[in-house]
């Protein structure tokens, strides 16, 4: 990374600085509450890990929770509690984050402890051992859910090379295995200011906010970028069917298609047709969705008495990943007459059959879900660093206007070289009876 | 580290009061509360009609919820498509949902949107026509989530704690109802419930957004001013409910899970009791401030058993549970359930700290901005204040309200309620015995 710092430049309501350690610093003033949330980013997720090391990201979030020596273990939740915040992490393939949203006032409180763990979290052995079993915990907790099991094992045939292979909780295997040290090495390579974006909005004057960033910030020592080189996975070669047995009488199904990078073109059209096929899938993180009673799976699916529920989602990520259709099956009906069901829907697309009346809507349902993310202070400062994981903020900003110049034939096109059979995982989750006690 | 400061202050204009909300109530009894917020384009409306599960008879448990979900299914004047398509296609949402005391309501849009809004929430739960064959599929995938909730570990210990600490009470049953139960509807049970339960009648409605007040409140009355229901039923008295007299469990054994999940408590406070508010934050210090509060500290924290423990205040109109919860690993069951019951005694044996005390308080008052951010907050801090009689005025005093909590009401409040010799204690989960569990602590790799 060079030394010189880049001068903030003022994006329209986004002012964007680098510090000369390399970390990214992007600001917005929103002056609608007395609040300010202030998140960081880090470039390592579950795609930067590799057998053996499986889970190993998440699991340094967690100890990321555990203490420095400025803010030692079980201060740090009650200094946000007492001053009204709301803090809490992600990890997910791409990323890791950490957020806490404050009385204005107040928020100096997360940006020293911010700068502080950045570089110096303890990692203690007597505390990596506690939470040893707390994520043991974590992951049995999703083990009892019929669903994770079945996305795990989708994903898992989805992704022989690819590190998307497995799920961010990490292999009961590795959480079993994994040490102290294995920990904190990922911790320190990948814990660098130039690995890092703080993305802050709020009510807050940015020049005084990004003068406190720099003071603060600025102090932790640079470290190489680590590379974001991935082995990537090969075209699929066929389509694959997997069935996955356990407790429960309700079947579900999942249908995996690979999906574009987010930061491709078809990405847009793409999500238009998740809106026209599964129904219109909200951006943020917190805050309310809408209904999907009108989309096509559902009539046809849901409607059509074969299924409670079906659902679309497509990711955005910074390698292509997958497109998925997840439909609950009703327990007194056949799995394979909902894929029947469902292949026809998708043929309809792949046989020219949408409007652009149908487009239109997915449009305008995308305004509104764009309109209401925008009411939280905390979801304003997530997409400023969110989208800087897989692309950069414009890619936010010009979202809305990139969805509605989707055409019906951009729709087509992408469906056709999407939507192939030959390129799905289809996963059945089958219930096998067991006795209840 | 900085040690407890001065609490945080909160600035009365910002917060909705008397001098920012309208409130007018209807000739017909509806309630309707506004306030205006023009800083994104978009209107929240929220509120509630007094027809709930207490309502409905215990052998047709999960007919009101039921019948809230079929409101959209079809109206008089629109098929359930047409419902759906006015809404959706403008990016709006509205959904009822069936509780025990009332069948609340939810709806979201752009602000010139309102006007359609509120005559697609009038039409539905004015007009429903209740179509047979929609009634049929909504009653088929309910029974899907019954039967996909009675495997569920967390759900199924919940259910087995209302068995417990509710015997001859509306309370043990779940609102869903059971598949026996349900199994049973028709359509003219849902149809007959709709007609005989609902009505205008202490139905509260809060709008806001981006919508001028007086604005909002005439579109209100404009489509539900002239609903009547000289009939209607008032809502139903709940029967008294003895106080637990010891320990009681129970065990239910779900094959093929990884993990248990442990729900225990008691009945707690109503929001109408005086001690409410002494109890909410005497839960906050026991199982919720920081991380997951004390029984955080000693469950997840000290002892690293569990990825979650924390313990819940329900409020409401009645007597809802107080309870703790956790998710842990079949071999650590009895240790997790040593831990939290050796909790509530210290909590109820001694004085909770100054610090804790003023820490929590401080943490009442600081989030308030937060829980008020949105147009959902306000909406809901709205049909509260009327729901519970606490005043338009509530959130101006309460941070004095808050700051007069003293050591000695919440230990007194804790001890009216919570005993660790008197609990319902339920656990779902894989078979307690024969479990190779992970390593406890110090004992891993």
């Amino acid at each position: 990374m060079r030394g010189s710092a880049h001068a903030p430049r003022r994006d329209d309501r986004v002012v964007q600085a680098r510090l000369q350690n390399g970390l990214e610093v992007r600001l917005k003033e929103v002056h609608t509450a007395p609040l300010v949330s202030f998140w960081v980013w880090y470039r390592v997720g579950s795609r930067n890990e590799i057998p053996g090391l499986t889970g190993v990201s998440h699991w340094v979030e967690h100890m990321q929770f555990k203490g420095t020596r400025a803010f030692p273990a079980g201060q740090l939740d009650r200094a946000i509690s007492r001053d009204g915040g709301f803090w809490n992490a992600f990890t997910w393939h791409d990323w890791t984050a950490y957020f806490e949203t404050m009385p204005a006032g107040r928020i100096d409180l997360a940006l020293r402890l911010e700068a502080d763990r950045m570089a110096h979290s303890l990692f203690e052995t007597a505390e990596v051992q506690s939470e040893r079993t707390v994520i043991i915990s974590e992951r049995e907790g999703h083990e009892n859910e019929p669903t994770f099991r079945l996305t795990e094992a989708v994903q898992a045939a989805a992704f022989r090379v690819h590190p998307y292979h497995h799920e961010v909780i990490g292999d009961m295997a590795d959480l079993r295995t994994l040490t102290r040290d294995n920990l904190y090495r990922h911790y320190r390579k990948h814990y660098v200011p130039s690995n890092a974006v703080v993305a802050v909005a709020g009510d807050f004057r940015a020049p005084a906010m990004l003068r406190r960033i720099r003071e603060l910030f600025g102090k932790v020592r640079p470290g190489p970028r680590p590379s974001d080189a991935v082995r990537a996975e090969p075209p699929p070669a066929g389509e694959h069917r997997l069935e996955v047995e356990g407790p429960g009488e309700t079947p579900f199904l999942e249908i995996a298609y690979r999906s574009p990078q987010a930061s491709h073109p078809d990405f847009f059209p793409l999500a238009v047709l998740d809106s026209i096929l599964g129904g219109a899938s909200s951006l943020n993180l917190f805050g309310p969705g809408l209904s999907n009673k009108t989309s096509r799976l559902y009539r046809a699916l849901v409607e059509g008495e074969l299924a409670a529920a079906v659902s679309g989602d497509l990711s955005a990520t910074i390698d292509p990943y997958l497109y998925s259709i997840r439909v609950t099956v009703r327990p007194d009906r056949q799995v394979e007459r909902v894929m029947e069901r469902l292949d026809q829907e998708i043929q309809r697309v792949l046989d020219g059959a949408v409007s652009a009346d149908e487009v239109a809507k997915a449009s305008k349902q995308a305004r509104a879900l764009f309109a209401y993310g925008s009411e939280s202070i905390t979801n304003q400062a997530f997409w400023l660093g969110y989208s800087e994981m897989f692309a950069d903020y414009s890619w936010f900003e010009s979202y809305l206007k990139r969805i509605s110049a989707v055409t019906v034939d951009d729709v087509l096109r992408v469906a056709k070289a999407y939507l192939r059979p030959s390129a799905r995982v289809v996963g059945i989750y089958r219930p096998k009876a067991v006795a209840h006690a | 580290m900085p040690e407890a400061r001065s609490g945080p202050r909160l600035e009365a204009k910002s917060l909705p009061g008397p001098d920012t909300i309208l409130r007018r109530q209807l000739a017909n009894g509806v309630v309707v509360l506004a306030r205006e917020n023009f800083s994104s384009p978009s209107v929240v409306l929220s509120g509630y009609t007094v027809a709930g599960a207490l309502h409905e008879p215990e052998s047709q448990a999960g007919l009101a919820h039921l019948t809230a979900s079929c409101l959209m299914r079809g109206t008089r004047r629109r098929t359930f498509q047409e419902i759906y398509e006015a809404i959706e296609s403008i990016g709006a949402s509205v959904s009822f949902s069936g509780g025990k005391h009332t069948t609340s309501f939810q709806g979201k849009a752009l602000a010139e949107d309102l006007p359609r809004l509120m005559e697609v929430l009038a039409d539905a739960v004015r007009h429903p026509a209740f179509p047979a064959r929609e009634v049929e599929r909504v009653k088929a995938e309910k029974l899907t989530s019954i039967a996909i909730r009675d495997q569920d570990t967390g759900a199924v210990a919940g259910l087995e704690f209302d068995r417990l600490a509710y015997p001859d009470h509306p309370y043990r049953l779940p609102v869903e109802g059971m598949r026996e139960t349900v199994s049973r509807l028709n359509v003219g049970d849902v149809s007959s419930f709709h007609r005989r339960t609902y009505g205008p009648r202490g139905m509260v409605v809060a709008i806001v957004g981006a919508v001028r007040r007086k604005a909002a409140v005439d579109a209100v009355e404009a489509a539900l001013g002239e609903w009547t229901h000289p009939s209607q039923p008032a809502e139903p008295e709940l029967p008294r409910l003895p106080p637990l007299k010891g320990v009681v469990r129970q065990d239910r054994v779900l094959e093929g899970k990884s993990q248990c999940d442990i729900v225990l408590g008691v009945p707690g406070p109503s929001r109408f009791d005086p001690d409410y508010l002494a109890a909410a934050l005497g839960n906050n210090i026991l199982g919720r401030f920081g991380m997951y509060g004390r029984i955080g500290d000693a469950v997840r924290e000290d002892a690293g058993l569990a990825y979650y423990a924390y313990s819940a205040l329900t409020g409401g109109p009645g007597p809802g549970p107080w309870s703790v919860l956790a998710g842990v690993n079949p071999a650590n069951v009895e240790r997790a359930l040593e831990l939290i019951r050796a909790e509530i005694g210290r909590f109820i044996g001694r004085r909770v700290t100054p610090i804790e005390l003023k820490e929590n308080q401080a943490n009442f008052i600081g989030r308030l901005p937060l829980q008020l951010e949105s147009n959902e907050g306000v909406a809901n801090a709205l049909v509260n204040m009327e729901r519970y009689r606490l005043g338009l005025d509530y959130y101006v005093r309460y941070a004095d309200k808050v700051s007069a909590i003293t050591r000695d009401q919440v230990l007194d409040t804790a001890k009216r309620f919570l005993s660790p010799d008197r609990l319902a204690i339920a656990v779902a989960g894989p078979a307690l015995s024969n479990v190779e569990g992970p390593a406890l602590r110090g004992d891993g790799v």
